[in-house]
């Protein structure tokens, strides 16, 4: 037992680095410990024997891990959603992420972030019907969507939003409109391979009694029936089920272009006519069983295309959501709730502790922090008055702000911004797959050879040319490339996806999986680090961390929170009066009667020469370090010194030496200070010169790109400030916890906090690249050799339907195979 | 053997039944998600009858 204690604690110690010295509450249910269990000693402490118990047992079992996702959740929730989703009760914002139906009920669709079994639908479905006033709430468990009813008037969105958040689905709302239009592809999509497959199984079953009579002999009269019988059930499958494949043969020949459905409705057509004139003659081959079954597989894999593209789709559509909808604009004498997009310059609006400013402007009335962090990704919050200038989109996080705007919504830095994203999408050169290269050269060549033999066999045998040329196209259809490459993306994904890898396009698979180096750039703050303030050192008596818990109760200020938080202790009352935060400077108040002043050194002793020397040494450390210092004095007398700042994530370093030893040239792509960007550098192994500063949203898209241009580029970021570069890199990756944009930007969401799982998608990415490269080439031979048979006119029918489905089953059963690198 | 020219068009009416029934099926939404349901095997009865019949009391 003692070692394994100890072996938890230096587990836990990661994810517990906020805590200073002994803990009080509880290791397992984190209740307050009596003071007369406590093991005096000890660094873990239990609130009863039970806790104990249940303690050990839970480590004997070897989940050690629950409790760092215990301690993780709350501050999750805490950055993730900061914005309690008040914009979801605004008409207008609220008609771009729902409409309300005809019976008065509202209906929505969300995306949620942390899906990972199903005990997750479970719980966020049954979360759902017990909440008040919402009448039906489904979850999609593969595309992570959760589609809500409900009654506005009894659950608005945002409850339903902050409750759904509150047990660890942060929701993102989801844009409205062509839902319908791809339900409705989907479901046709889906009948067209349920009568292609009814078809092709009949057939075939009618086909082993024609070969069967092939053999031992038949007569005319039945082998005619069952001919007849053949072209009847065939026909649906031919004048409905391929008709997308016509189509598609149709718009590439209208375009020029060598489109792969071309082989695939020749290979159809001739199939299918040749088998109703010899069904009409009485004599010759029928091979409708063979192209029925070439229908319904090469419709399955459509279909499987089309999902895999859907998804990819529908990442596109959240709603950026980085203004707020609705803001209070100075209008006859009072300020009135507005619509956000019908503010203009001159406006003057009033924004509160904790709600983002809606558009750029100067500060006119007020003093407070302002958390910049989604432009510039700088950590600490910035500290304004009246003149200063302030940033739509930027969240006031100290006092009550009156703001005179000086652009639009569409003007302001946050709407470029969002422009900028797309722009940057778009200019990115479009990946070409592994069977979009091999296609033109595979269905030239097949036109050609089927030109060859028809010419050859013309001249030996008229009666037989068709009949070889058909053989041709039957037996080198192009399955491996239609069937078998969208099955191998499409199974790696959903591998994917249950490693909390989310990849938006196959593309993406295909591009990290033939990469043998490059660059890949983290951003800074909230990727490679929490994210978060935390309490990182403490300097001075322990029971001063009370005091400082209880005087930072209900800020909004992250030094404040993460001091909080760090410090939380028994929840027992305290007189708390008088009071007073001093915006960029700290806060008094009087607790129990007592004096505590709280805050930066410069506030907390002025003079500079109240505090002991000592402390003063360390906080010159700490400011080294760019930790941000707080002083504690009670009664008129520094007693204490925190230190608070931005820590690494425990797995990042590791995370880093393994790219690196991949071959991937790694750097650091921060708005922080460059000074803070080249010391987490410096503890991640890197050199000064590949930790870049500074760096405006702009600036990151520029570095991007001129990277990108010459060689492969992955992003890996979160915020708004990555959104344009997430969009412009070769593969742009989005961490959890990130702002709408980056989500939207990117093309793989990874939805645990954890950056080894970037490792794991490129390894697992690699498989699946020579998985589809084993099935082109294992398909290729198979041509090859079936291909020159037929040619030579040495094709049994009977064999050539034997080997079809056999090389089809093949490639498909090896897709499904391999490991894409689970947990 | 002749009883063949009255099976097999019987039983391609059966699989006509079975092909329509699908279309039915793909029509209602059923086939709309194929791997949600699968999780929700897990998952008790209990509530799922308790918002449509009326007054939600409390699964206990």
């Amino acid at each position: 037992m003692q070692t394994a204690e100890r072996a938890i604690l230096r587990g836990s110690g990661s994810t517990r680095e906020t805590e200073p010295g002994a803990s009080v509450s509880c290791a397992h249910c984190g209740l307050a410990v009596p003071r007369g269990l406590m093991a005096p000693g000890q660094s873990l402490q239990f609130c009863c024997g039970a806790c104990r118990t249940v303690y050990q047992a839970i480590h004997a079992e070897g989940l050690g891990a629950y409790y760092e996702l215990r301690d993780r959740l709350p501050e999750d929730r805490a950055k993730s959603a900061p914005s309690a989703f008040s914009e979801m009760d605004d008409a207008v914002w609220r008609a771009r992420a729902g409409r309300s139906r005809e019976d008065g009920l509202f209906e929505a669709d969300l995306l949620l972030e942390g899906l990972h079994c199903a005990a997750c639908v479970w719980l966020v479905e049954r979360t759902l019907t017990q909440t008040p006033g919402v009448k039906e709430g489904r979850l999609d468990f593969v595309r992570r969507r959760v589609h809500v009813v409900l009654d506005l008037q009894e659950a608005p969105l945002s409850g339903l939003c902050q409750r759904l958040a509150r047990i660890g689905y942060v929701p993102h709302p989801v844009a409205q409109g062509g839902e319908e239009v791809r339900r409705r592809e989907e479901r046709a999509m889906m009948i067209r391979i349920g009568i292609a497959g009814a078809v092709a199984g009949n057939v075939m079953l009618i086909a082993f009694a024609l070969y069967g009579g092939w053999f031992d002999g038949m007569t005319r009269e039945f082998e005619g029936f069952f001919r007849w019988a053949s072209l009847l059930i065939s026909l649906p499958s031919m004048l409905y089920a391929a008709q997308p494949f016509y189509r598609g043969a149709l718009g590439g020949l209208r375009n020029r272009m060598l489109h792969m459905d071309l082989p695939i409705s020749l290979g159809v057509l001739v199939g299918f006519g040749s088998g109703i004139v010899n069904t009409v003659r009485g004599t010759g081959e029928i091979y409708f069983d063979s192209v029925a079954t070439l229908v319904f597989l090469l419709l399955v894999g459509r279909w499987l295309q089309l999902r895999q593209q859907r998804r990819a789709a529908e990442s596109s559509e959240l709603i950026l959501a980085l203004a707020p909808a609705s803001a209070r604009r100075w209008q006859e004498g009072q300020f009135r709730v507005v619509p956000a997009a019908s503010l203009g310059p001159g406006d003057r609006v009033e924004v509160l502790s904790g709600e983002r400013i809606p558009s750029d402007g100067l500060v006119e009335e007020g003093r407070s922090s302002v958390d910049q962090s989604l432009l510039s990704g700088e950590s600490k919050p910035l500290t304004v008055g009246p003149g200063d200038v302030v940033f739509g989109g930027t969240v006031n996080v100290e006092m009550r702000l009156v703001v005179r705007l000086t652009q639009g919504l569409a003007a302001s830095r946050v709407g470029r911004l969002t422009e900028l994203v797309e722009q940057a999408g778009q200019a990115r050169a479009p990946i070409v797959t592994l069977a979009d290269r091999i296609a033109s050269v595979f269905i030239l060549s097949i036109l050609a050879l089927s030109v060859l033999t028809f010419a050859l066999w013309s001249v030996v045998d008229t009666s037989r040319a068709v009949d070889h040329v058909i053989a041709l196209l039957i037996v080198t259809c192009p399955c491996a490339l239609g069937l078998a490459t969208p099955l191998a993306i499409t199974a790696a994904i959903g591998k994917a996806a249950r490693s909390g890898i989310l990849v938006r396009s196959g593309a993406a698979i295909e591009t990290l999986g033939r990469l043998r180096g490059g660059v890949v750039y983290f951003d800074k703050t909230g990727t490679l680090t929490l994210g978060r303030m935390v309490l990182v050192d403490w300097h001075g008596p322990e029971w001063v961390q009370r005091l400082a818990a209880i005087a930072e109760e209900g800020t909004l200020h992250p030094v404040g929170v993460a001091l909080r938080k760090a410090l939380r202790s028994e929840h027992e009352d305290a007189e708390v009066s008088e009071r007073e935060v001093v915006p960029g400077g700290g806060l008094r108040v009087s607790i129990d009667g007592r004096q505590i002043v709280l805050g930066a050194p410069r506030f907390v002793d002025p003079g500079g020469h109240l505090a002991p020397l000592e402390l003063r040494v360390k906080t010159r450390s700490w400011t080294d370090e760019a930790l941000t210092p707080v002083w504690i004095a009670v009664d008129g007398e520094v007693v204490a010194g925190a230190a608070i700042g931005d820590a690494l994530r425990p797995e990042a370093e590791g995370a880093i030496a393994r790219l690196r030893a991949g071959g991937f040239t790694v750097r650091i792509l921060s708005g922080d200070h460059a000074q803070v960007v080249r010391r987490i550098g410096a503890k991640l192994g890197l050199a000064p010169e590949d930790c870049l500063g500074d760096q405006s949203p702009e600036a990151k898209l520029e570095v991007i790109a001129a990277s990108a241009e010459h060689q492969a580029t992955i992003m890996v970021g979160d915020g708004v400030n990555d959104a344009a570069a997430l969009a412009r890199a070769t593969v742009g990756i989005a961490v959890h916890g990130g702002a709408e944009a980056a989500l939207s930007a990117a093309d793989v969401f990874i939805d645990r906090p954890d950056l080894a799982r970037v490792l794991k998608l490129i390894q697992g990415s690699r498989r699946t690249v020579s998985v589809i490269r084993g099935n082109v080439a294992f398909s290729l031979v198979y041509n090859l050799i079936g291909g020159g048979l037929a040619i030579a006119g040495l094709l049994n029918p009977l064999f050539a339907a034997v080997l079809m489905p056999f090389s089809s089953l093949t490639v498909v059963s090896n897709s499904f195979r391999f490991d894409f690198g689970g947990d | 053997m002749s009883v063949l020219f009255l099976v097999l068009p019987l039983a391609l009416l059966v699989a006509t039944g079975f092909v329509v029934a699908f279309i039915w099926s793909v029509r209602g939404g059923q086939l709309d998600d194929l791997d949600t349901p699968a999780l929700r095997v897990l998952h008790d009865d209990v509530e799922r009858t308790a918002p449509a019949s009326g007054p939600d009391d409390p699964p206990r």
